[in-house]
């Protein structure tokens, strides 16, 4: 499981300050440093790490925490607390159109994940009786426009597709204009991996953008990343406006700590997860639950 | 700020530059241990120095020893080379380039298709074929890669073929059945060519963080990987991860990818991947 090494660690780290009649500032200190290690070795970035470490530790050396009959628990509570806002707080689900379509852009790194996730994504609407349109935008990858088809045949839902001789502006343009004609209510725009740093890449988004005005930009990233996270994430909040994030291939025995890394930056919510290769393993996040089980409460 | 003195504030620095570079934690403090050891034998005190000798430290452990080649070739027939790795990280797209090179170099390259599970992976793999202008050895989609692969030696022997590269569909290291799919394919390349396969090449993306070590440990165990293609370094990632893979499991990283491109592949440069660790971090520009 995903955040399971992290939660051993986390919950090591704490173990020792559970059921403490009395805590210290050094007990603090001394478990805050082992916390700092399990989320650094989770691969959340460290400068957020810093950060948390620093607020907990703000927090739970306060006389409230500390002279309470409970100190222990509190310290683990004011944990628990800010690991929760670090992760998002509530659930957040997808913002539909008030007038349909609803038009949904996914975007991100090379490899993470994106077309996958639009075949899930197609087949949990779809699932819930609306009529997704997939619009076949990426015309870089060799066969892209191909495994998107199969994926749209998989679970039975259009592929809306230009060839690759047309810009992607052109194509998500009338990929919107198809769903409408053909009273499709959401649109999942595929785009082309990228690196954030690709300036023609990252415009080439920006235009898409204007150009059919999405209720969504997701952006998709895989669990494993490390440190860079937060660059990827920065730059594309930056240059698009992010809504959404969606973690990839938690299925996996990664810490996922970029996961926290991303949502720190950006601000944005954790919508959903990848939990498999196959079309039916994408969940809903939700990050209190996550929060309690990486703890173990 | 130029610092006159080496103190803790300086290796602190320097720690946190290879963490955010993800070389990981434990990896980490080991070599900031060695520095400062080395700081305490040479009696350097200049903060300028600190940089390069850390490194120094790095290249001496990365270097590849002059008799492992980036490519170990079958000099008696066919060479045999495998790709594994977990999802996306680069492994087809590693294959189309490799196979540019190599014909370049005017070697006969034949390609086997051996993800038959992602949609579209034959086709992708064909699509490179094309490019390359070199054979593809497919089946249809959903069949077995060790099937498949068996095919592609058949194939690349009776067209003479120099290399054939077998591209295999991703998994993670974690999962066992797919792992047990894999030996598979290892064992009938092993039962088909004397001393094959000649490389198992492991592909690492970048940007993976800590996960990476996990994904050597567990390929290696599986398919006795015999170095690493290091991808996605045009990026903003370091790639560090694999200096711990190198410090615990002793795997060379032979090549690396730089863009989509055919022409986006290199052979490790120890010296330039240093470098790019300590890219523009202040430290760097003190020592410069
Ligand atoms: N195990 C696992 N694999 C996944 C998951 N999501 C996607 N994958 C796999 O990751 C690989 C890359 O997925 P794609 O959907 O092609 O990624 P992409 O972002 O569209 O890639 P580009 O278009 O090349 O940028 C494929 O092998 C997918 O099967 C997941 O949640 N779990
Ligand atoms: N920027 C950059 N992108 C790369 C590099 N190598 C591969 N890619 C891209 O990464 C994505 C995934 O590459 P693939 O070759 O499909 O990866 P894979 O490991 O075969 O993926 P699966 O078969 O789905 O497991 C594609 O969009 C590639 O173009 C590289 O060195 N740099
Ligand atoms: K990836
Ligand atoms: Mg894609
Ligand atoms: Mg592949």
């Amino acid at each position: 499981m995903a955040f399971e090494g992290l939660s051993e660690r986390l919950q090591a780290a704490l173990q020792k300050l559970r059921g403490k009649g009395k805590v210290t500032e050094a007990d603090v200190k001394a478990a805050m440093r082992e916390v700092r290690l399990a989320l650094l070795e989770a691969d959340v970035n460290f400068k957020v790490v810093k950060e948390f470490v620093d607020r907990v530790r703000e927090r739970a050396v306060g006389q409230e925490v500390l002279k309470s009959l409970t100190p222990g628990q509190q310290v683990i509570k004011v944990v628990n607390e800010e690991l929760t806002r670090l992760m998002g707080g509530e659930q957040s689900k997808l913002t539909f159109a008030q007038r349909p379509p609803t038009v949904i852009m996914m975007v991100g790194l090379q490899g993470a994940g994106k077309t996958t996730t639009t075949g899930k994504l197609a087949r949990l609407l779809k699932k819930q009786n609306r009529k997704p349109l997939l619009v076949a935008g990426d015309v870089y990858r060799p066969a892209a426009i191909r495994q998107l088809q199969v994926l749209g045949e998989q679970v039975g839902v259009p592929v809306f597709s230009m060839g690759d001789k047309e810009s992607p502006v052109r194509i998500a343009a009338e990929g919107v204009a198809r769903a409408k004609e053909e009273g499709c209510d959401v649109v999942l725009i595929d785009t082309a991996g990228r690196l954030h740093v690709d300036e023609a890449m990252m415009e080439e988004l920006r235009k898409i953008r204007e150009e059919v005005q999405p209720h969504e930009i997701l952006l998709v990233v895989d669990a494993m990343t490390g440190q860079d996270a937060v660059n990827v994430a920065e730059n594309f909040h930056r240059e698009l406006g992010l809504t959404g994030v969606v973690l990839t291939k938690l299925d996996g025995d990664t810490r996922g700590g970029a996961a926290l890394s991303v949502k720190a930056v950006t601000d944005c919510p954790i919508k959903f997860v990848g939990m498999g290769e196959k079309l039916d393993s994408l969940e809903p996040f939700h990050p209190e639950r996550m929060a309690s089980r990486i703890l173990g409460m | 700020l130029r610092r006159n003195k080496i103190d803790e504030e300086l290796f602190e620095e320097l720690e946190e530059i290879l963490i955010s570079a993800d070389v990981g934690v434990s990896t980490t403090m080991e070599l900031v241990d060695r520095l400062r050891q080395e700081v305490k034998e040479r009696k350097i005190q200049d903060p300028a120095e600190l940089q390069p000798l850390m490194s120094e430290i790095l290249l001496e452990m990365m270097k590849t020893d002059d008799v492992t080649p980036s490519l170990a070739m079958n000099n008696e027939g066919l060479t045999v080379i495998l790709f594994v790795g977990v999802n996306g990280v680069g492994k087809t797209t590693t294959i189309g380039k490799l196979a540019h090179k190599l014909k370049s170099q005017g070697k006969k390259v034949v390609l086997a298709a051996g993800d038959t599970f992602r949609a579209g992976a034959i086709e992708q793999l064909e699509t490179w074929g094309e490019r390359v202008g070199v054979d593809v050895i497919k089946h249809q989609a959903g069949a077995d890669p060790a099937a498949v692969v068996y095919d592609g030696i058949q194939a690349a022997k009776s067209r003479g073929a120099d290399v054939l590269l077998c591209d295999t569909a991703g998994r993670l290291h974690s999962k066992v059945n797919l792992m047990e799919e894999l030996k598979k394919v290892y064992r009938v390349v092993q039962r088909e060519v004397p001393g094959a396969p000649h490389e198992v090449l492991l592909v690492l993306d970048a940007t993976t963080g800590q996960n990476a070590l996990q994904q050597a440990k567990t390929f290696s165990q599986a398919v006795n990987v015999s170095g690493i293609v290091l991808t996605k370094l045009d990026g903003t990632a370091k790639g560090g991860i694999v200096i711990a893979i190198r410090n615990e499991l002793d795997l060379p990283v032979k090549w690396v990818g730089l863009g989509e491109k055919m022409e986006d592949l290199q052979e490790f440069d120890a010296e330039q991947f240093v470098h790019g660790l300590f890219g523009q971090s202040r430290l760097m520009e003190e020592a410069e």
